[in-house]
């Protein structure tokens, strides 16, 4: 792959972060140029977030904009929703199952959503997962985001080799045995 | 060696490798991770100080005493620090004095959006912008030189896509930088009418040589590819360029104060259509609309919000992209809200019940005045929670005031609401002010601050006694209390709102993010107990969710902290078991 435009979208607090400054460095180790995008501050509260990841011989602009992206991991369903125009017509969007409801569906303003997978599978190639259920039983549910970087390895069909070291240059050493086995649990879930 | 680096990361980097030994700041969202990342190397000082302007004047202090001293702020921070910024224009430095601001169009986590170069302009400091981690590194070690070589501070100026993108960096050796010699000179330093006078006469020397100096200095550069299309630009925009017209010629400006006139005439002559591309105000435009060259600007080109490659194809191309929004409007939006286990969240359920009008602050807290709680009528700026509630007491006196209550974090009290207190006590107000003390500057992602008893580098230290604090200004009625103890904390606030004279609640419990935090785990709702009466859906907690017919807790983001399990009037809510 000569160029890759990624989105993660998530619900601050869900690890985006983390798993966009993995990729950042995957793609440093494949020798490109690449931009991480990400806004803190706020939106680390609950509220919707985006980090943008993209590589390629130049990257100038670190912003992925409408229908330009090759690859959308989204950690939340209706963040799937929410993200899902980014997608160019041959992307692909990995989709955590797991909900969170927003405020305005808390406060019971508006309603979450029906069957979210079922709209986005009609129009997008969708791989789904129940991401935090594999996490648990890896260990900690703090994992999901590395099971989804598991799936998107195989996805975007990256050596699997330069994801592992990525992982243990980045995540702290006394989690990572739990986030290495979600990892491969991730990257063997679509074959 | 490269690494790939955050804007942030990428400036401590570069003052390390300029051989900088001094850092101070006060958090402020995006500039936080610059001092974080310099506090890592163990070859500068550096520390959280209790506000911008306070931080101007310790970096200034180090840099007359020969050291090489940064400064780090967002862009309403420069408004703190302002004062000092344009005194140390006229006295200049010793040691090289660089500032950072970081500016946020488009608001992601800030009151205004506010354009820093025009400070640079009105105090007479030269100023930088780099558009990546590399320039962010490349332009504070120049940003250091320029400060020595023309006796002055130095801003550079970084914005959120800046700051908070990483890309690659090529790390270098650092600079064997020697302490300067300190000498005593009273006409340079000490800025009274008759010296300060003759130093502004040196200041316009010094811009005269910076004008020049901005059009030699290699900061600036042409990229010429035609002579159809020119675009001016800078920083982050000048990144958007590339992507939208990459057949445009571009004069890409580093050093934005003073701006390179010639360069601009030489550039403006060699293109058909000049376009000037910056975020938020036409700071370039103006200057050169007024050296008589035809641009495109501002009248295409939004004076809001941040730009994208995107926006500058459909306004300077004619562009048009696909959207499908429409399809996208029922997706309800997620806006942020405070945390399961906020300590916040107590207080706000106590002051809504009560029908209270909130005078409010920056921080976590601020949220507050979203729905569910809706709890907060006024926030302004850092600090400005206390003054404001003194002044609606004074328009509108004591029946108003009786309803009414200030509310400011820990760290904004120490910032810059202490003097808001001291102003009440003085002048005889009588407000209630609560100081949510959860033990650490939240929102900006936990920085120690001085009433957590832990510096930048978690090294124990004194730890400023709020209670002691406010007793010491002369509040009598200063009271500690448990937000989650609702009971409690309502009695409190009654007591405090309707007693003439002014006083303090403490409002403490440490922020749920906190490691050493530990609550029981997550909680569930035994239906059978459940009468749906939704009293536990008022403390707006993003665990409760509402499935069908029933509400239930949603068990990956509830940490137990059992605040709803104390408003529940059934006794329905109970630890769930694993």
């Amino acid at each position: 792959m000569k160029k890759l435009n990624l989105l993660i979208v998530g619900v601050g607090g869900q690890g985006t972060l983390l798993a966009s400054r993995i990729l950042g460095t995957v793609a440093l180790k494949l020798n490109f140029d690449v931009k991480v995008s990400e806004v803190h501050g706020m939106s680390q509260r609950g509220g919707s977030v985006v980090t943008y990841v993209k590589y390629g011989e130049k990257v100038y602009s670190p912003l992925i904009e409408k229908g330009e992206a090759d690859l959308i991991i989204a950690f939340e369903q209706l963040e799937a929703l929410r993200w899902v125009e980014y997608l160019n017509k041959e992307g692909k969007m990995i989709v955590n199952e797991q909900e969170i409801d927003p405020m305005p569906v808390i406060t019971g303003k508006v309603k979450y959503p029906e069957k979210i997978l079922e709209t986005l599978k009609a129009s997008y190639r969708i791989y789904s997962l129940d991401a935090l259920k594999i996490a648990k039983e890896c260990g900690t549910i703090k994992a999901v985001n590395i099971v989804l970087l598991g799936v998107m390895a195989k996805l975007a069909g990256i050596d699997k080799n330069i994801f592992l070291e990525a992982i243990n240059e980045v995540v702290p050493a006394k989690v990572l045995d739990v986030n290495i086995k979600a990892f491969e649990e991730g990257y063997n879930y679509h074959n | 060696m490269k690494k790939l680096m955050l804007g942030n990361e990428a400036v401590a980097r570069g003052a390390y490798e300029a051989g900088c030994s001094v850092a101070a700041a006060y958090p402020g969202t995006p500039s936080t991770e610059i001092t974080e990342y310099i506090s890592k190397y163990d070859e500068i000082y550096s520390e959280w100080a209790p506000n911008e302007k306070v931080a101007l004047e310790v970096a200034i202090g180090s840099s007359i005493g020969g050291a090489r001293a940064i400064c780090s702020m967002k862009h309403v921070g420069l408004n703190v620090a302002a004062d000092p910024l344009f005194t140390v224009s006229y006295t200049g430095v010793n040691g090289g004095l660089v500032i950072m601001v970081a500016d946020d169009p488009g608001m992601h986590s800030s009151q205004n959006e506010q354009d820093s170069r025009f400070y640079a302009r009105s105090s007479k400091v030269p100023m930088l912008e780099p558009s990546d981690s590399q320039e962010c590194k490349d332009f504070v070690k120049q940003a250091f030189t320029i400060s020595e070589t023309f006796d002055c501070p130095v801003i550079v100026r970084l914005s959120t896509r800046v700051s908070h993108s990483q890309s690659v960096v090529e790390l270098s050796d650092k600079e064997d930088y020697k302490l300067k010699q300190y000498s005593k000179d009273a006409s340079k330093y000490v800025m009274m009418p008759a010296m300060a006078r003759k130093r502004h006469v040196e200041v316009e020397k010094r811009m005269t040589a910076l004008r020049k100096f901005s059009n030699e200095s290699g900061l600036n550069k042409i990229e010429m590819i035609s002579n159809d299309i020119g675009v001016i630009t800078s920083g982050i925009s000048y990144q958007y360029v590339k992507e939208a017209i990459p057949d445009a010629s571009v004069l890409k400006i580093g050093m934005v104060h003073p701006i390179p006139e010639k360069l601009i005439e030489e550039f403006a002559s060699k293109v058909k259509t000049l376009y000037v591309v910056e975020e938020l105000e036409p700071f370039f435009e103006n200057q050169i609309k007024k050296m008589g060259i035809k641009v495109i600007g501002k009248e295409k080109l939004p004076i809001t919000g941040e730009y994208s490659a995107q926006l500058l194809a459909e306004k300077l191309r004619d562009k048009k992209f696909d959207s499908n929004e429409a399809s996208n409007n029922a997706v309800p939006v997620r806006p942020p809200v405070m945390c399961p286990g906020c300590p916040h969240r107590g207080m706000f359920y106590v002051l809504k019940k009560m029908g209270l009008t909130v005078s409010g602050d920056i921080g976590c807290y601020t949220l507050g005045a979203l729905p569910p709680n809706e709890a907060m009528d006024i926030c302004v700026c850092m600090g400005a929670s206390i003054g404001i509630a003194h002044g609606l007491e004074k328009a509108r006196g004591t029946e108003f005031r009786k309803k009414t209550v200030a509310v400011i974090g820990d760290s904004t009290f120490i910032h810059s609401g202490i003097t808001g207190l001291i102003d009440i006590v003085y002048n005889k107000g009588n407000s209630t002010v609560i100081i949510l003390d959860n033990s650490i500057t939240g929102m900006t992602g936990h920085q120690q601050n001085p009433t957590t008893g832990f510096t930048i580098k978690g090294e124990p230290t004194k730890q400023v006694d709020l209670e002691l604090l406010c007793k010491s200004v002369g509040v009598d009625r200063v009271t500690v209390v448990d937000p989650f103890d609702i009971k409690e904390f309502e009695k409190v606030v009654k007591a405090e709102i309707d007693a003439d004279e002014p006083s303090v609640i403490i409002s403490q419990r440490p922020c749920a993010l906190l490691k050493y935090v530990k609550y029981e785990g997550s909680h569930r709702i035994v239906q059978d107990k459940c009468k749906k009466c939704r009293m536990c859906m008022k403390i707006g907690c993003p665990a409760i969710v509402e499935k069908g017919d029933h509400l239930e807790i949603n068990p990956a983001l509830c940490v137990g902290c059992k605040l709803c399990t104390k408003i529940c009037g059934f006794g329905a809510i109970e630890r769930a078991g694993e």
